[in-house]
């Protein structure tokens, strides 16, 4: 059981993204969660993928209290999260080949002796070419930098899944390949899913349940009572440079 | 496409570009596009990332890196974009006769300066206009885009996506260009953003402009457009009318029935495989490795018929009466 409860998190104490937030989501469940640009359910995402620390609640990992954040987090917990971003540019190093990515967080918790067993199988797994493994991001397109950043996510077979607007950036085809691939995995390892977007049409048809942002919460500044246009940092393309500082840590 | 169109806004007939690289390769990253747009009209082109089609766009604004090489003609009005000079292009061509709506505008706008000086800059190089006039022009400017004037003195990084959207849309509305070129003007938005942002382009169309919205947003692309071109591996593989790709005859190419196919209010499969490199392109039928139709025939390349480029296209009795545009 994944469980958030009465979280108050945001990037300023004295106004919080969100007051008082409860999700639970049970092993194997599947939970969407909608909500506009701008509403905070990125923010959200990091808190249950244990990448941002709330400003007061707390996380539950199958009853056990989250002991620490981002690469404070102990291994245990850390690992037991995959977490897929929306724009794969930023949450790729540049350096690494994608073999070298996908590898990554096996290196980084001392298991890279199975990292070629692994990259290729789940090459297979989220459809990435061996001829794409020895590139690097700037060589492939988004679609494969996704995969390859999918295939990370899943390496350590995580427990939790959190995908945060993972298929934004995507063509049709490339979407529903990667919801096949997540969806494949979780099958096979019984692992839950948190998937954030906005995109109606598309977690109702991925997730078994969907929960609209307005309905997890009660005060806060939610963009409840925004106006869509006039908040000040709503941009999905500029959320607080979630990726790019976060990515080292999920391993 | 033979319709006759009451001369079109833009011409592009068998545009290739190809890109240069090391050792004497090609990157070949569009080949042989041919498509009219006419005034009060909107064509899709859409296609998954590195399909060709941004590169499309950059070669429609004169803006491809050295290495690449062009092929084709494409005109707008008497100018042929393809063999202009830098000097047509700079003063003729970009914000006069293509309006560019970017696909990142936060990217696009310069990020220390607010959005009213960058609009009244933009309004000084194309239409002349000087203090004191330029406050109130660059309010109407803004207004023409929706973009609430309250807001003229913030910094790009202090709009929100959709804000932002707007205030790039106005600067490329300034110059009353006759083509609006829209380059994935919508990624990263949500659906009700990316609604509204089409519903503000199409109408910035009217009656006398044209515009090219270059998108992977099927829906959007349904919500707005008259015609659809469906861009696969450099190539137009598809061009039909949007009622007839999304409507009830649907798709003809294999490739586009499949993407409409992968939709998740559809049938929500992904198409097998992967698309072709673009710097190793097979010699026949560039989909043919995933195609289920796939034979001998498609061991050389499609020519386009009624807007198909397939040896085996769905057939389509609707398709006789030939797209209107």
């Amino acid at each position: 059981m994944l469980e958030l409860r009465s979280v108050t998190a945001g990037y300023d104490r004295r106004a919080p993204v969100m007051r008082g937030v409860d999700l639970a989501l049970a092993p194997g469940a599947s939970v969407g969660l909608l909500g506009p640009s701008g509403c905070g359910k990125s923010t959200l995402a990091r808190v249950a993928a244990l990448l941002h620390k709330p400003d007061a609640g707390r996380v539950l990992i199958d009853g056990e209290p989250a002991r620490g954040w981002r690469h404070r987090a102990p291994r245990a917990q850390r690992t037991a999260f995959g977490v897929v971003f929306q724009q794969p540019r930023l949450s790729a190093d540049p350096r690494l080949t994608l073999t070298n990515l996908i590898a990554e967080p096996l290196r980084a918790t001392g298991r890279g002796a199975e990292a070629a067993g692994r990259v290729s199988e789940l090459a297979a797994t989220v459809g990435l070419g061996a001829d794409l493994l020895g590139r690097r991001p700037h060589e492939v397109s988004d679609g494969q930098l996704q995969r390859a950043c999918l295939a990370r996510a899943l390496v350590l077979r995580p427990r939790w899944l959190i995908c945060d607007e993972m298929t934004a950036m995507l063509d049709a085809s490339t979407t529903a390949a990667l919801v096949h691939a997540v969806e494949e995995y979780r099958r096979e390892s019984g692992a839950g899913l948190l998937a954030v977007g906005h995109d109606r049409v598309l977690l109702e048809r991925w997730c078994e349940r969907t929960v609209h942002w307005g309905e997890l919460v009660t005060g806060g500044t939610g963009t409840a009572e925004r106006e869509p246009d006039t908040e000040l940092e709503p941009d999905t393309e500029h959320g607080p440079d979630t990726d790019r500082e976060a990515q080292p840590e999920v391993a | 496409m033979t319709e006759p169109l009451s001369s079109p806004v833009l011409s592009v007939r068998d545009l290739s570009v190809r890109f240069r690289m090391r050792g004497d390769t090609f990157v070949s990253a569009v080949t042989d596009a041919s498509f009219d747009l006419a005034a009060g009209e909107c064509l899709a082109l859409v296609g998954e990332s590195g399909c060709g089609k941004s590169v499309l766009a950059s070669a429609l604004l004169g803006l491809l890196p050295r290495n690449a090489e062009t092929a084709g003609s494409a005109f707008i009005g008497d100018v042929d974009l393809m063999t202009a000079d830098e000097r047509t292009l700079a003063r003729t061509v970009r914000g006069r006769r293509v309006g560019l709506v970017p696909q990142s505008p936060a990217a696009h706008l310069t990020p220390v300066r607010t959005v009213r000086a960058q609009l009244e800059e933009t309004l000084r190089e194309l239409a002349g206009v000087r203090r004191p006039q330029s406050r109130k022009a660059a309010e109407a400017a803004a207004e023409r885009a929706a973009f609430p004037a309250g807001h003229l003195d913030r910094y790009p990084h202090e709009l929100s996506g959709g804000l932002a959207q707007r205030a790039a849309t106005a600067l490329a509305l300034i110059g009353d260009a006759p083509l609006l070129l829209a380059d994935e003007p919508t990624t990263g938005l949500d659906r009700d953003l990316v609604d509204r942002t089409v519903d503000e382009l199409r109408r910035h169309v009217g009656d006398d402009r044209a515009l090219l919205l270059i998108t992977h947003d099927l829906a959007a692309a349904q919500r707005i457009a008259d015609r659809v071109a469906v861009m696969y591996a450099g190539r137009i593989v598809e061009l039909a009318d949007a009622d007839d790709f999304f409507g009830a005859r649907g798709p003809r190419h294999p490739y586009a029935r499949g993407l409409l196919n992968a939709l998740p209010e559809r049938e929500f499969t992904p198409i097998p495989g992967m698309p072709p490199e673009l710097s190793a392109l097979p010699r026949g039928c560039a989909f043919a490795a995933r195609c289920p139709a796939a034979d001998e025939a498609c061991e050389t390349v499609p020519k386009t018929v009624d807007g198909v480029a397939c040896h085996h296209p769905r057939p389509a009795a609707a398709v006789l009466e030939a797209p209107h545009a």
